[in-house]
């Protein structure tokens, strides 16, 4: 091995700022999208167990079409394609006239993608949940809507809590994958310090530890808040 | 624009297609073949009474799962022919990416699938003299393993979709190919709309075949 090392090179000016700033670019993508996830995917999951079949098969599709389309491609799909199937002004705007397209266009292929990731882990909770629980909220007269807001939704969301972790982590690692329509994001700025330098050992390095801090960050906090909002007997710590 | 979608574009790019979906299913194949040979020498490491051995096997996992492929595929890509000295082209760089961070996945999925199997059984083995690894082979992995496979083979369409990504070192697989063509021709709606339907449709049919598969196997 052949190899000079320098591991200075992390905390000079430009790459340190570089490294800092795909970390922030990362996390903005990656919570950006969460908000979309999370909300596109828990209506998702609700559909996928109401009783009208219609519902039911339009949120099965979405989950298909999402799961079975590698996430490259729909980023792809995202940034050159769906602007062509708008209207001409609309899909001039949606490529030229709003800020940072691109970081946009991350944002909405992850934060959708990941939706269909969510809704199954939605449905699994409600699902999860015994028939007795929503008999008897019918059986007291709470209406449809009353039985998801009182308590399907509220068991359900608690015990799905470390998959949901899960899948933020996974959006926060897929967020890498906006590199390839040029978002600078952490993988992308450490990839173009080794281009610059040649330092690729100690670029690639500095990476994997912000990831894993930032894994490690969200696991422990998620980990309180599991347990701070477990109902005992309801939902059990640590069961995964 | 859909009025002028051209399929005389995807017709004349089929062969060159047909070339990089190849290369596709040969990294699928070779990173499944590979990731589940390590996948089950970790896991048996992770539940093993060896506290250093299972702490290393912990550490290996812990480590692939709290990292995105593509710095995976970049750091191998980058460090690869560091360690063989000489340049030894994407495909294995990639390939050698691909086997070791599946393995971290394989590994959870199939520690899953033998903590599954009831305590009682390998006791039970034991009592019947059987040595560990006979233990192993012929009682617990043969019934962890169907509890498993439909979570391995969900891994591995995951993992059939995941390849794509070796797009960021430019290998020629089916979406680089089409990509190629797409640039060249400036035809991106019609190569980029063919990609994602050949890869749904495949997907699909293959998740919908281990849904049945799961149906016959549970008890």
């Amino acid at each position: 091995m052949n190899y000079n090392w320098n591991w200075g090179i992390l905390i000079t000016e430009p790459y340190m700022g570089w490294i800092f700033s795909g970390l922030g670019w990362t996390l903005l993508v990656a919570i950006s999208a969460w908000v979309i996830a999370f909300t596109l995917g828990s209506v998702i999951g609700i559909m996928r167990t109401l009783d009208q079949p219609i519902l039911r098969a339009i949120g099965a599709t979405y989950v298909e079409i999402f799961r079975n389309i590698p996430l490259l491609v729909q980023m792809f799909l995202w940034y050159f394609i769906f602007p062509e199937l708008l209207p001409e002004e609309a899909g001039l705007w949606v490529k030229r006239g709003i800020p940072m397209p691109e970081f946009w266009t991350a944002v909405i292929c992850l934060g959708t993608y990941t939706a269909s990731r969510v809704a199954e882990q939605v449905r699994a909770g409600i699902n999860a949940i015994s028939q007795g629980q929503r008999q008897a909220a019918r059986a007291i007269g709470l209406s449809p809507a009353q039985v998801y807001r009182y308590v399907l939704l509220p068991i359900s969301y608690r015990t799905i809590i470390p998959p949901m972790t899960s899948e933020f982590l996974g959006i926060f690692k897929n967020s890498s994958l906006a590199l390839t329509i040029g978002v600078l994001e952490l993988t992308a700025q450490t990839r173009q310090i080794e281009e610059y330098t040649f330092q690729g050992f100690e670029a690639f390095t500095a990476a994997t530890i912000l990831y894993i801090i930032v894994t490690f960050i969200v696991m422990f906090f998620m980990a309180r808040v599991e347990k701070k909002v477990s109902i005992p007997g309801v939902t059990s710590i640590g069961a995964k | 624009m859909l009025e002028n979608f051209d399929f005389q574009v995807v017709i004349d790019a089929i062969p060159f297609l047909w070339e990089g979906l190849k290369l596709t299913f040969l990294l699928t194949f070779l990173a499944i073949a590979g990731g589940l040979i390590l996948g089950v020498l970790l896991a048996l490491a992770r539940l093993s009474h060896i506290k250093p051995l299972s702490f290393l096997a912990a550490s290996y996992v812990n480590f692939f799962r709290s990292m995105p492929l593509i710095l995976v595929i970049f750091w191998f890509y980058f460090l690869v022919p560091y360690i063989v000295g000489r340049p030894v082209g994407g495909f294995y760089s990639v390939l050698v990416a691909f086997t070791l961070f599946e393995a971290a996945y394989y590994c959870e999925i199939m520690r899953a699938g033998i903590q599954s199997v009831r305590k009682g059984q390998a006791q039970a083995g034991q009592a019947l003299g059987l040595t560990y690894k006979q233990n192993m082979q012929y009682v617990v992995l043969p019934q962890a393993f169907r509890n498993m496979t439909p979570i391995l083979l969900t891994q591995a369409v995951i993992l059939f979709q995941d390849t794509s990504l070796v797009y960021v070192v430019g290998l020629h697989d089916f979406l680089v190919n089409a990509e190629i063509i797409a640039s060249r021709d400036n035809r991106l709606i019609e190569l980029f709309s063919t990609v994602a339907v050949v890869y749904f449709v495949l997907c699909l049919s293959f998740s919908l075949s281990i849904r049945t598969l799961q149906r016959k196997f549970s008890v």
